[in-house]
């Protein structure tokens, strides 16, 4: 079965044709760099992406902290993945790259902060 | 009035890349003036992956890559940043007012980078019939609210405009739990990356309405519903294609206008269908001394090139200062 999908590994956004039996992928054409290739075989075996998100804040400068997972996760836990953000309340100033939660729900990836914030 | 060396108007991505550059081929007194109590600019909403890719050769979020900027701008002892500046006025001869909190303060400077980026259309401006109730936002505002306050503004969505930050904001508002009914698109493409329609659109399923047009808002206090007409190649309602699509909130994305008040106060020549400075090249603006860059020069689809391009402009001010 010929399957195809666009790249989203960078702006370009290369258009790719990829054979594949079920989720196992036999070829990939299309893609202009390594990157291209990753994606296809991964979108095609377990689609993951990378959440990014915000988290309220409590006596920081700010009121939400820019968040993001360390890793990409699966596709299908997007969706729990926020409902559990959405718990967290950070009161204690971060840098950027800071750990806000540790093995988020057993996914093997960290929250981790995208921005440094202070105490007001 | 105080002399100041090199002033640039604006701590966004522009502006900061630009003051470093400036630092870096000689400039000795920079002063970067900031309206928000922040640097980062608009990347400082745009919470999102996908920033650089090519400057940086990783892929961060418009957070990560402004602090980057951000804190070599704070090490580097010649950039004075005032942040709460509001620059409320320019002359030819670069001479500035600007706003701090309990002072005006007037100076005099060597040369002038406006890095003041751009500003959302809105509604008024691609005329769209109906009410006036509440639930119309520009996109970016919309941005602004969800990922900088915490308010989500509403429940059911419907989005006009299928650029970035359109596309961007349909994803948001999805993952943030409002049914996103649909993205509104005139044209026969969209206007964003195809990354994002694929990664906005296409992963919640969410509906792109390629050549159509909302042809009425409705509602009396609250955004109820808007009517949706396909058009022709002319733009022209097709008549017996039009549909409902109930909401309570309507997302406008439809392009944006570089901020440059500033240049035509100091009498600058301005293009007045992209509202960018006339010129002979980028970065350049008709009055002598005083620079343009990032999306106040024009406007970028990828923040990498703002960088890029705004480094440069800091280089052409030093040289105008007499730098080599």
């Amino acid at each position: 079965m010929t399957r195809a999908m666009t790249c989203i590994g960078c702006p370009r956004g290369c258009r790719l044709e990829i054979e594949a039996d079920g989720t196992r992928v036999i070829s990939v054409a299309g893609h202009q760099c390594p990157r291209g290739e990753k994606y296809a075989r991964q979108e095609i075996e377990a689609p993951m992406r990378t959440l990014t998100t915000s988290v309220l804040t409590r006596g920081l400068e700010l009121k939400m902290l820019p968040v993001r997972t360390s890793k990409p996760i699966p596709k299908e836990k997007l969706f729990e993945t926020m409902a559990a953000v959405k718990r967290i309340v950070v009161s204690s100033p971060v840098k950027a790259g800071a750990v806000v939660a540790t093995d988020f729900l057993g996914l093997g990836v960290d929250l981790v902060a995208c921005r440094p914030l202070e105490k007001v | 009035m105080r002399e100041r060396e090199l002033v640039i108007v604006g701590g966004g991505p522009a502006g900061m890349a630009a003051a470093l550059a400036a630092r870096a081929a000689g400039v000795e007194d920079v002063l970067l003036l900031e309206r928000d109590q922040h640097l980062g600019g608009i990347l400082n909403q745009c919470i999102h992956p996908g920033f650089g890719l090519h400057h940086f050769k990783t892929e961060l979020t418009g957070p990560e890559y402004a602090d980057r900027f951000a804190s070599q701008v704070k090490e580097e002892q010649g950039i004075e940043v005032s942040l709460r500046s509001f620059v409320v006025k320019l002359t030819n001869d670069r001479r500035l007012t600007y706003l701090r909190p309990g002072a005006v303060e007037e100076i005099k400077a060597g040369a002038v980078i406006l890095a003041t980026g751009c500003r959302e259309r809105t509604r008024e401006m691609i005329q769209i019939p109906g009410s006036r109730p509440a639930g119309v936002y520009p996109a970016g505002l919309a941005q602004k609210m969800v990922n900088m306050e915490g308010w989500i503004p509403g429940r059911e969505a419907v989005i006009v405009g299928s650029g970035d930050i359109g596309l961007i904001m349909a994803r948001r508002m999805a993952l943030e739990g409002v049914k996103v009914r649909g993205v509104i698109e005139i044209q026969k493409t969209s206007r964003g990356l195809v990354r994002n329609v694929v990664q906005c659109l296409e992963d919640y399923g969410i509906p792109l309405y390629f050549q159509h047009r909302i042809s009425r808002i409705h509602g009396a206090d609250r955004v109820e519903k808007v009517d949706v007409v396909r058009v022709d190649d002319e733009f022209k309602d097709i008549p017996g294609t039009g549909f409902e699509l109930a909401c309570d909130t309507v997302l406008v994305s439809v392009g944006l206008i570089p901020e440059n008040e500033l240049l035509e106060m100091a009498g600058a020549e301005i293009d007045r269908a992209s509202n960018t400075p006339v010129a002979a090249g980028v970065n350049l603006t008709s009055v002598p001394g005083v620079f343009a860059c990032g999306n106040a020069c024009k406007v970028y689809d990828l923040v990498d090139w703002v960088t890029r391009d705004s480094e440069l402009a800091g280089k052409m001010a030093a040289g105008y200062l007499g730098k080599k």
